[in-house]
């Protein structure tokens, strides 16, 4: 593929946390319209690999370039940067003073300076297509996990970013809710978005990936195709970790 | 000696002459006390050491004299300058009031920055992040996400806080103000009757605290409404 379509570019990214190597050596190429899942034991940096993408952490060495631009101190770089990468939490994350309404358009009033009307005409479509556009004046409190976790992807989708990122989207919900949530990221999936997503559902992986990445202690060690990562691993350490976690 | 219950009640209205003097050092050093706190907050979360070393510096010397102190300090102490008696403030700081004003605004701006800082310190670092990687910058974060959750954390010290400048303000009685704690005082030398007329005083006292206390009961309840789950 040209390098024009390379939407994400990690070139030997190293992260320390005091003497702590979090990343090392990471290099990943992400294409348009590309579908990443990252998975591998805790603590072995995944989320501060894609927490770097949007430079929630900033990387020590390497090279990190999104949407064309490099990620440096330069701040207006990085704003910039940012209203091209959705990101979505374990944690959801919603603004808790906000009704579910005014969270999703926050920062399109602030950022994109988008007039009040169509904000909130914006918002109302990424609700309906989260499937709560009947929930648009609770409170975040107010609703269930997975719905709330459907609020904070259309809150990110608002605005209209080339790539989505997903930290563990899932692994703080009830298990009733997990579907509806994976439901909303395979149909997003589906429409052709960018995503790179730290999960552990190997059927999501399995179903729309289009590379599963397994990082164990700040490095990938394996980037392949589902098939291939799930049936015949070739590294020992994924092999391990795939025993580990499709035994039940 | 026989405690006299009807001289209580009776002295109340003699009482509230002092009430509008006592108000006024209220309103007017929470008023700027607040203002005071806001600035000093900013510097001290500022993360730059030529402002926050003046904001601790500010914040510790304030919390660490009694307001009696600093109200002595400013009213016979700073006349004894030269530059003061003839600066531009000293239409204003020759007046007992003003001095009173300026002793409780600073002590307010001290404490009330710190619970400030508190509630700041209490908002969850992942609003912030994810506001972060919404593109919103760090001035708007903090308008629109750091503040209005800070000030409700914020609020049940901040009560407290204005229940203690309340009394606080008795203290402009010993520079010749005549605030309730004064008119009590006054009242006292007439009728050479303190027990009654202090418990007349400390009753209006009470009911003060309680209005405030209320307020700010119905003020944090408000402003908590989204944190409540409803049916449905």
């Amino acid at each position: 593929m040209s390098e024009q379509e390379s939407i994400i570019i990690l070139e030997n990214v190293c992260k320390y946390f005091g003497d702590f190597k979090a990343l090392s050596d990471v290099n990943l190429t992400v294409q348009k319209g590309e579908r990443i899942v990252v998975c591998g034991p805790s603590g072995s940096g995944k989320s501060t690999m894609i927490r770097c993408i949007n430079r929630l952490e900033e990387h020590d060495s390497g090279r990190i370039i999104v949407a064309g631009k490099e990620l440096t101190r330069e701040v207006k770089d990085i704003d910039a940067v940012r209203r091209e990468v959705g990101m979505v939490f374990q944690s959801f994350n919603l603004f808790p003073h906000l009704k579910v309404l005014d969270n999703l358009t926050l920062a399109l009033k602030l950022v994109r300076k988008t007039p009040k009307s169509e904000a909130r005409q914006i918002a109302t479509r990424y609700l309906e297509r989260v499937h709560i556009p009947d929930q648009a004046d609770k409170y975040p409190s107010q609703l269930s996990g997975g719905q709330q976790q459907r609020v904070a992807i259309a809150r990110a989708l608002c605005m209209n970013p080339e790539v989505m990122l997903f930290d563990e989207p899932t692994s703080a919900l009830d298990p009733e809710m997990i579907n509806e949530v994976l439901d909303v990221m395979v149909e997003l999936a589906k429409e052709g978005m960018t995503m790179i997503c730290v999960t552990h559902e190997m059927g999501f992986a399995r179903s729309i990936a289009d590379s599963v990445v397994f990082m164990d202690k700040g490095e990938i060690v394996e980037a392949e195709r589902p098939d291939v990562f799930f049936n015949n691993p070739s590294n020992e350490r994924t092999k391990l970790f795939l025993s580990q976690i499709l035994t039940h | 000696m026989t405690f006299d219950v009807g001289l209580v009640f009776g002295s109340i209205p003699k009482m509230l002459v002092g009430l509008g003097l006592t108000l006024e050092l209220l309103f007017l050093s929470s008023f700027i006390g607040l203002a005071l706190a806001l600035v000093t907050l900013l510097m001290r979360i500022s993360g730059r050491w030529f402002l926050v070393t003046p904001a601790v510096v500010y914040i510790y010397i304030f919390r660490g004299t009694p307001i009696l102190v600093q109200i002595f300090v400013i009213y016979y102490g700073l006349p004894q300058f030269e530059f003061i008696r003839e600066g531009m403030l000293w239409p204003l700081l020759r007046e007992p009031f003003w001095c009173c004003i300026l002793a409780l605004s600073l002590n307010a701006g001290a404490y009330v920055s710190e619970i400030l800082r508190g509630g700041v310190l209490g908002v969850d670092k992942g609003l912030l992040e994810a506001a972060s990687a919404l593109g919103i910058s760090k001035t708007h974060r903090f308008i629109y996400i750091t503040s209005p959750i800070a000030i409700r954390l914020s609020l049940p010290a901040y009560s407290n806080d204005i229940i203690s400048m309340t009394k606080a303000t008795a203290l402009a009685s010993t520079v010749t103000l005549l605030d309730m704690t004064g008119v009590a005082r006054t009242l006292v030398a007439q009728t050479f009757a303190p027990y009654e007329i202090f418990i007349s005083v400390a009753l209006i006292y009470i009911a003060m605290a309680w209005m405030i206390q209320k307020g700010f009961g119905m003020a944090e309840k408000r402003m908590s409404r989204h944190l409540k789950p409803t049916a449905g």
